[in-house]
């Protein structure tokens, strides 16, 4: 059978091209690799090589044809001693219609007609019970997420934890304190500081199975590794077709802490919380931060764990159980109320907890949510706790454009406009970088009396 | 065409200073090493000609990096691995997959973007893996393969398993900053890791003298204190006798190893590139005097192991391979749009 020659795509986006000039003459030789022409796409002049071995029997397209649609026949190889005169023969005549072209993949054919299905939705289970009559231990921040690492590690072999200052130096703000003395610097593993790479040596170890805790110094030095979190980790499941993903947590301190000033002073939850294949958690309490440390560790997902350097040194109550895990993507109700729904995540609670106490004072029964994990957002809480107060305020340290807030307003909006009595309101930080002196420090991020302005807004008092 | 005894174009060197290493003389393989290596290499061969000439048709889209020109260097280190042994590499990568024996079928489907596809369609020319073949992708960011090739050395000697991370990466991606921060923990924690340079001359457009400023790329562990040797990239026996050097070190604890392999690839960087940055004349001088298959197929004719025929005969065996493959991935359904939202997270 003599080959067809066809007009090649040379590019993601071409259609049609020119036959700018044949390198080759009817009845010459050809082997795999020759230049036969040239052709000039949108792109650039490119030239055809030759795939097959034979000799070329017919150019059916000549030089300084214009616009010849890609899979023209535009010449004829006769193979293995094929008479040449017959091998072109009825070539370059209109083909039947079905011969005419290879079947392109839909996308190429239409655009798409049928409607996209939505995303499945996946339920959450809820907090397990606390058991009547279980201790409650006043505990830190920093302590739960030492407890959380260690129990995890206790539990599973497969998991270790890297980062700057891990390891002698017990943790730059001391959240792996004790784990080298328990063990060993096989599992608790110093790095130098080099971000990127050791971001993609997790990952790469995860990948292989391993269950890494990458800790940041803070998350503003993620930015050097967020390449590898995000193209490497957050992706490889979806593009593996589901073979391979990168079980691993990636956890340390974001925010603002105290007069750190721009560079180490910003909130990545929105920017997380963009990318699908990412989990992102931010907790406010010691218990919530445990409970959901330990969740993320055995996550098989890349988990972000978002952390405050402030809130580590402040105690909640723990319960004292054995094995205390949450489910990452579930809402808590921090305080029921029915007047009005403030969400909150992380360190914006503390304003949220603060405003709640002014307004009852005022008569004003708020309901605080605190929403633990950013991705995947749990809706149902917000949207059932507006159902009940019509009324909502977000309240968030990081910069407003595309905030967290934003995003809940708009689903908020969508799904339960007939509900609200007010707009919804979104306080987050101010829209500038974060300044280093006190003053100005104080005035960028959120307040309380923000948080309580908005509610009498929203309340209209 | 190509001669069996042929020069290697790389000058053997012993540069590392602390290692005393140097590169060791090409294998002598036996018949069925040589015939082994003729039919991987031709199959890697034929399928790439087979994907340019599917894209020229419009059933691959996208991106696509062909291997052409470069088949030796997988396929000579790939004879000196053992079972567990991981890959890794960027996104000129369909070689790799075929060297790691995952299936023509599957990665031709991934090309045509269909269900039978090894990513299922989802993933494309630069995004394949297979787990039990141990081979982890397929990247498609320059030099991000290089950080978890080192992680999945970490794994090893956290799990002492003995196995070597084969992480490969071009000339391009060795400019990049976490190339140098992979290589300085892979030597800190002695971390069983090969760093294959395939060095093939061009960055996309860019010759290697203009984009680097130190070009003997064997050099780059120096720093580190990671030995480096520059291997005839185009001769299968030199790849598989450096491969066999660098698995031992690695293997005895001796932390990571370079191998430079000097090689060429004959087409674009892609299927769009014209390829203007370079002359006819030096294409077609490595085609024809320096082509890693020519090469084997010379030695076997001159050592009389095999004929003309019984040679066609494994092209013929190589390229229904290939034709079934295509055949599959032209035909074989798109993914079902519920595909759309799966794997995203478990």
């Amino acid at each position: 059978m003599p080959i067809e020659i066809l007009m090649p795509a040379l590019s993601p986006t071409m259609e049609e091209g020119n036959v700018s000039k044949w390198l080759k003459n009817e009845g010459d030789k050809i082997v795999a690799g020759d230049v036969l022409a040239e052709i000039e796409t949108d792109k650039a002049t490119m030239e055809v090589e030759a795939v097959d071995e034979g000799t070329l029997a017919k150019i059916v397209v000549p030089a300084g044809t214009e616009g010849v649609k890609v899979n023209a026949v535009i010449a004829v190889l006769a193979v293995d001693g094929e008479d040449i005169d017959k091998a072109g023969e009825g070539v370059g005549e209109e083909p039947p219609e079905a011969e005419k072209a290879a079947p392109a993949p839909a996308a190429a054919k239409s655009e798409a007609a049928a409607p996209v299905a939505a995303a499945p939705r996946t339920e959450i289970a809820a907090d397990p019970d606390i058991p009547a009559g279980t201790e409650m231990v006043s505990t830190t921040v920093r302590e739960a997420l030492r407890d959380a690492m260690a129990e995890e590690m206790r539990r599973d072999e497969d998991v270790f934890v890297m980062g700057e200052e891990v390891a002698e130096y017990q943790g730059a703000y001391k959240i792996t304190q004790g784990l080298l003395q328990e063990f060993g610097d096989r599992r608790v593993v110093d790095t130098p500081i080099t971000e990127h790479g050791f971001a993609g040596v997790g990952v790469g170890a995860a990948m292989a199975g391993l269950k890494p805790i990458v800790e940041f110094m803070t998350f503003n030095f993620a930015m050097q590794a967020i390449d590898q979190i995000i193209n490497s980790a957050a992706k490889t499941l979806y593009m593996s077709g589901g073979q391979m993903g990168a079980p691993i947590v990636f956890r340390g301190p974001n925010g603002a802490a105290a007069r750190v000033a721009a560079q180490h002073s910003q909130c990545y939850a929105a920017w997380y919380s963009h990318i699908p294949g990412l989990k992102v958690v931010m907790p406010y309490t010691a218990a919530d931060a445990k409970g959901l440390l330990k969740a993320a560790i055995r996550d098989p997902n890349p988990v972000i764990f978002l952390e405050n350097e402030i809130l580590y040194g402040h105690s909640f109550d723990v319960p004292k159980l054995d094995d205390f895990v949450l489910p990452i993507g579930k809402a808590r109700i921090h305080k029921p109320g029915k007047d009005v729904s403030i969400v909150s995540f992380g360190i914006g609670m503390t304003y949220a907890v603060k405003a709640e106490a002014e307004l009852r004072g005022m008569g004003i029964d708020a309901e605080i949510i605190d929403l633990r994990t950013i991705r995947p957002l749990d809706f149902d809480t917000i949207i059932a706790s507006v159902k009940k107060t019509n009324r909502l305020v977000v309240v968030e340290e990081g910069f407003p454009q595309n905030s967290v807030g934003d995003h809940i307003a708009n689903q908020v909006s969508q799904r339960a406009f007939d509900f609200l009595d007010a707009p919804v309101i979104t306080i987050a930080g101010k829209d500038v970088p974060m300044p280093y002196a006190a003053n100005l420090e104080k005035l960028a991020l959120p307040n309380v009396g923000e948080v309580v302005e908005a509610v009498k807004a929203v309340t209209y008092r | 065409m190509a001669t069996a005894a042929r020069k290697a174009p790389a000058k053997s060197r012993s540069d590392s200073k602390s290692s005393g290493l140097s590169a060791p003389k090409p294998a002598d393989f036996t018949k069925d090493e040589e015939l082994a290596a003729y039919r991987h290499m031709l199959l890697i061969r034929r399928f790439e000609e087979k994907a340019g000439q599917l894209y020229g048709m419009g059933f691959i889209g996208g991106f696509c990096h062909l291997y052409i020109g470069q088949e030796a260097v997988v396929t000579g280190m790939k004879m000196a691995l053992v079972d567990g042994d991981q890959m890794i590499t960027a996104y000129r990568d369909h070689g790799h997959m075929l060297a790691m024996e995952l299936s023509p079928r599957g990665v031709m489907a991934e090309l045509t973007g269909r269900r039978g596809g090894l990513s299922r369609g989802k993933g494309g020319s630069m995004h394949m893996f297979s787990k039990e073949k141990h081979f982890y992708g397929g990247h498609g960011i320059v030099g991000a393969q290089v950080s978890l090739g080192t992680g999945l050395a970490f794994a090893n000697r956290y799990r002492g398993n003995n196995n070597v991370s084969l992480t490969y990466f071009g000339d391009g991606a060795a400019n990049q900053g976490q190339v140098y921060e992979s290589f300085n923990m892979a030597s800190l924690w002695k971390l069983p890791v090969i760093y294959i340079i395939e060095n093939n001359r061009y960055a996309m457009g860019t010759s290697v003298s203009r984009s680097s400023a130190e070009t003997d790329f064997s050099h780059r562990g120096a720093s580190f204190k990671i030995p480096g040797i520059q291997v005839d990239g185009m001769d299968v026996r030199a790849v598989k006798s450096a491969g066999d050097l660098a698995t031992e070190w690695c293997r005895a604890g001796n932390g990571p190893l370079i191998l430079e392999m000097q090689t060429y690839r004959y087409r674009g960087h892609s299927m769009s590139d014209p390829a203007k940055y370079r002359s006819k004349e030096e294409v077609q001088k490595m085609r024809s005097e320096h082509d890693p298959i020519e090469q084997v197929k010379a030695r076997l004719l001159d050592k009389k192991w095999a004929t003309e025929d019984e040679l066609k005969t494994v092209d013929k065996e190589v390229r229904d391979i290939v034709a079934d493959a295509a055949e599959f991935a032209q035909n074989d359904a798109e993914p079902d749009p519920s595909e759309l939202w799966t794997d995203i997270v478990l």
